[in-house]
């Protein structure tokens, strides 16, 4: 008898065996596309995290400033200068959140000041927790601003300079590389000669050139789609130019669309900031994470916490929709379905 | 004979996020001096991988060799440091790859790339080498040598690059030369000549070559011993008379099976159903076991040894078990080997021609593509008509405008001149958007890649319905997935597969899945646009049979795209043989192949591989001479109907020529 893997040959081995259905048939619970992504997106955890940072910021930068009764433009020089102090956390003091200063004196009790101020003042006295959520405001709103103008005017110019091409395409490269030619900070130089600084003239700003990247990326993706079989196949099936976009095209330009928006978004908001720094930006009293940089970094040596606090928020902003944006691609394709 | 290499038990994985892929489990086999090996299998089977571990190519990580030993000369290359490899390729051992496109550096000239071997490993000064190197390319057939040395990679056209490869693989006198898939890329006349080559050179200096395909027909022309492969493991080896003559393993049977033969026509080609295993979690037992119609229960709880056949074949199955019941090969194989007397040939060439109703009629179509000055005439002046319910191939060599052809009928192209005529309306006209709408109904195309031909962001329900929702065929959404439902089982795939994507399919489902979306409109005419040439021959067979099925129950007309003149012949009644953007001949398909006219038509032919080594052995390749083709001076040959059905491009002269040659039969 022929004994192979320690186990004997017998003759009904040799029975035909009915064929086995193969892995082919395993079916999956019907879920929807989005319910999908959901659960894709919840799986990772950096992404995730991403998501929870940005939604704590967003509810600080909302509510942050009615979390106490001082106003953002409040001044008070008696209380100029003070370290940060923050109830039950005073206790610890290597947090250095007890009011003394980096000499080791209580500001708070030399100034006879019963108050707390979690994040400390300004040297003019106004409160830093209302400040630093003010500007925090600022800044996302310029982050979403940057998103929504690449989405639209990136996705779209970009989207129909690839599908009309030819003279279209070749008109609308040309706008775009003059577009590219001239340096940001000149066209925010000349607008700020007409318009006042401030946000307006930001905003101008950034709606005039910050979709150029966009557009090339997307005008790059959808180039490349178009010939795609899939697409020549929607065709002949009778599709018209919406559906082919909208379905097609858009869809699977999503990954570089999501990417590119999520570094936009971080870029944008260190451009505010720069500007603001630069004294091109947002002017006083008015806060954002910029400006409020640039006023604590002239004390960096003797009030640290001038510095500290808006350079964290704006480091958690810029790496949480970095996470967020890694996240989102992956969710969205369909591709990483296992 | 001497063994100059000689592999046992060799294992290599691949790490992935998944986990461990075994890509090769166990493989074992010797290769002689001077003998051609070749390896055959479907994408997947480990063959490349084999290849390519043989010369510690795999890149590592995520690939390792996990176990075995690669004995070459006496010593064993599994322990060899990455430097001591380094001396062996391409001095002892060298490689082809698949593709000429990409396997030159496009930023040195050729003599470079070629010179830079022989300095590296023979040590010869730069004079020497560059002789060398004009030597070298003179023996692979690169006419004016010392001038091209000096060309860079585009100059060369895809065949002349494979040369060129070839010769920078000789160039050190390799002992073994392993050649991945060298020809499939290439259109078949410069396959031939690239076998024939490869022939030669190995008759001059005795090199051992292991010679890697998908393809029996080459198989059967150049190798001396076979080995098949199937999910990583040899599954039956053999000389090349034994594997194609005495088949033992029922995975070669399905493999020889699925190709069709040119000198018969059967009613259906043999499938292997299903697809090859994940070898992330590899089978118990016989891998091949849930595919096999003859498997035992033995085939799923433990692997079979390899069995002895003869002395030299030797066969992975527990068929060749002493207890297991006697299973022959299925008939069909016999095919391969039968000899038609003359009589059966005349009986098919003479089947009754029924009148039937035109479909679609193309007049002198024209297709130019203008780039600024360059004009590329991709299609030019073409006619011919399709009948209803026939299928009608188109075939022809890359770039020859058969694509172009189906692509302007269908209307992604706007044809520069000529007409095209469905059910007798030019359908090139200015229409309303209704009418386009109907004609985007009746008109539908399968298209060649599996992989590009469908939206990776749709699933498979919304990729079907697609055309249902354009032309508002379902009623709401219930009835919507009912039909898609409906579809999925005309293309033999579940319902379950509805709710995925395209990326969880194989080629062969996918290409399925392509065919339920023409399908959806209920269309009477399909352009099949090279559907199978991207699909393993297994798979092909599987998706061919499905089209003839879906022929006979719906009364479809086919247009058949393809290069592959095998299954075009197997598929179509009438067939058009396309050259450089003209129809060079057109005929039944029977009548093209037992009599074809053209020059041309018949250096196609002569450069098919057939699977079977005896033919092979003693077929004479017909050369295509350029000087047919029509320059632009003398007389301009036209379609001229020599015989009824049966037209080929010619001159006047030519023609009386043809005329007199049928009148003597």
């Amino acid at each position: 008898m022929m004994i192979i893997n320690n186990k004997e040959i017998t003759d009904d081995l040799f029975q035909p065996a009915e064929l086995e259905k193969g892995s082919e048939d395993i079916s999956r619970p019907t879920i929807t596309y989005w319910q999908e992504v959901w659960k894709r997106f919840r799986k990772n955890k950096a992404a995730f995290t991403g998501l929870i940072l940005i939604s704590i910021i967003l509810v600080l930068a909302i509510f942050g400033p009615y979390a106490n009764e001082h106003g953002y433009d409040e001044q008070n020089l008696a209380r100029a200068n003070l370290p940060p102090k923050i109830p039950v956390l005073e206790q610890f003091s290597w947090l250095g959140l007890d009011g003394t200063d980096i000499q080791g004196v209580d500001r708070y009790k030399e100034n006879g000041i019963t108050e707390y101020f979690w994040f400390g003042t300004d040297n003019l006295g106004r409160d830093l927790w209302t400040r630093v959520w003010e500007g925090t405001r600022i800044s996302l709103y310029i982050a979403f601003l940057a998103a929504i103008i690449d989405l639209i005017i990136g996705v779209a110019y970009g989207g129909i300079s690839a599908y009309y091409g030819g003279k279209v395409d070749n008109i609308m490269q040309r706008i775009v590389e003059i577009l590219v030619g001239i340096p940001n900070l000149i066209v925010i130089i000349l607008l700020i000669l007409v318009l006042q600084p401030g946000i307006v003239s930001i905003t101008l700003a950034m709606v005039i050139t910050g979709w150029v990247g966009m557009a090339r990326i997307v005008r790059g993706q959808i180039l490349k789609l178009k010939e795609q079989e899939f697409v020549l196949a929607s065709k002949t099936l009778g599709s018209k130019d919406r559906r082919l976009i909208w379905k097609h095209l858009i869809p699977n330009t999503m990954g570089p669309i999501i990417i590119t928006t999520m570094f936009t978004i971080p870029t944008a908001i260190f451009t505010e900031a720069f500007l603001s720094f630069i004294g091109l930006g947002l002017q006083p009293p008015t806060a954002s994470l910029g400006t409020l940089i640039n006023d604590g970094y002239k004390l960096l040596r003797i009030y640290p916490h001038m510095l500290v606090f808006p350079s964290i928020i704006i480091s958690l902003i810029m790496i949480s929709f970095n996470l967020i944006g890694d996240g989102l691609r992956d969710a969205l394709d369909p591709k990483m379905r296992k | 004979m001497d063994k100059i290499l000689d592999v046992k038990n060799l294992q290599v994985s691949f790490d992935t996020y998944a986990g461990e892929v075994k890509a090769v489990r166990g493989v074992s086999f010797h290769l002689n001096k001077g003998e051609t090996l070749a390896i055959v299998g479907e994408s997947g089977s480990g063959k490349s991988v084999t290849s390519k571990s043989l010369m510690k190519l795999i890149p590592n990580p995520p690939g390792r060799i996990t176990g075995g030993e690669i004995i070459f000369e006496g010593k064993n290359l599994v322990n060899y440091t990455e430097k001591q490899m380094q001396k062996i390729r391409g001095s002892d051992i060298s490689m082809i790859f698949q593709d000429p496109m990409t396997s030159l550096n496009p930023t040195m000239t050729v003599g470079k790339q070629i010179m830079e071997s022989i300095i590296k490993h023979q040590k010869l000064p730069k004079k020497q080498a560059k002789e060398k190197a004009i030597e070298l390319l003179e023996m692979v057939g690169i006419i004016n040598a010392h001038k091209r040395l000096t060309a860079y990679p585009h100059q060369f056209s895809g065949g002349m690059r494979q040369r060129v490869v070839i010769a920078m693989a000789i160039s050190c006198n390799p002992k073994v030369l392993i050649a991945d898939e060298p020809t499939t890329a290439l259109d078949v006349t410069i396959q031939a000549q690239i076998l024939e080559l490869l022939k030669n050179l190995q008759k001059k200096m005795g090199t051992s070559i292991i010679f890697i395909t998908h393809d029996l027909g080459v198989v059967a022309n150049i190798a001396d011993r076979v080995a098949v492969m199937y999910a990583g493991k040899i599954v039956e080896i053999g000389k090349v008379d034994e594997i194609f003559y005495n088949p033992q393993h029922p995975y070669t049977w399905g493999l020889l099976g699925a190709m069709p033969n040119l000198n018969e026509d059967a009613e259906e080609l043999i499938t292997i159903p299903g697809s090859p295993p994940n070898l992330l979690n590899p089978p118990i037992g016989d891998a091949f076991a849930n595919r096999n119609k003859y498997a035992m229960k033995i085939d799923y709880q433990i692997e079979p040894p390899m069995f002895k056949v003869s002395d030299t074949h030797y066969a992975a199955t527990w068929l060749l078990h002493e207890k297991s019941p006697k299973v022959l090969p299925p008939d069909a194989l016999k095919k391969h080997r039968q000899v038609h007397s003359k009589e059966r040939k005349k009986e098919r060439l003479s089947k009754k021609r029924v009148k039937r109703e035109k479909l679609l009629e193309i007049k002198n179509l024209k297709q130019y593509f203008s780039s600024g000055s360059n004009v590329v005439k991709a299609v030019d002046g073409i006619s011919f008509e399709i009948f209803k319910g026939e299928t009608f191939g188109l075939v022809g060599e890359s770039g020859c405008g058969k694509s172009t052809t189906g692509r302007t009928i269908i209307r992604l192209y706007h044809a520069t001149e000529g007409e095209v005529l469905y059910n007798n309306v030019n359908i090139h006209d200015k229409k309303s958007s209704s009418e386009s709408q109907k004609l985007n109904q009746k008109i539908q195309m399968i298209f060649q890649d599996p992989y590009s031909s469908l939206n990776p962001r749709q699933t498979v329900a919304d990729i079907i319905a697609e055309g249902m929702d354009i032309h508002g065929l379902a009623a709401g959404k219930k009835e919507r997935l009912e039909k898609v439902y409906e579809l999925l089982e005309t293309v033999g795939l579940n319902r379950e597969h509805a709710n995925r994507y395209p990326h969880e399919f194989s080629g062969g489902q996918r290409q399925r899945i392509g065919i339920a979306r023409a399908l959806a409109v209920e269309p009477e005419f399909i352009i099949a646009d090279e559907p199978i040439s991207a699909l393993d021959v297994s798979i092909q067979a599987q998706v061919v049979n499905l089209m003839k099925k879906l022929q006979k129950e719906k009364g479809l007309t086919y247009l058949f795209i393809a290069h592959d003149l095998s299954m075009v012949k197997y598929i179509s009644d009438r067939i058009g043989v396309m050259y450089k953007g003209r129809i060079v001949e057109l005929a039944e398909s029977e009548e093209l192949y037992q009599n074809p006219l053209h020059p041309y038509t018949r250096s196609l032919l002569s450069a098919i591989p057939l699977p079977d080594p005896e033919t092979e052995k003693t077929r004479k390749r017909v050369k295509f001479d350029e000087k047919f083709v029509w320059n632009g001076n003398g007389e301009e040959p036209v379609l001229r109907e020599v015989k009824e059905g049966h037209w080929v491009s010619c001159t006047e002269q030519e023609f009386h020529d043809y005329k007199k040659h049928f009148d003597a039969i």
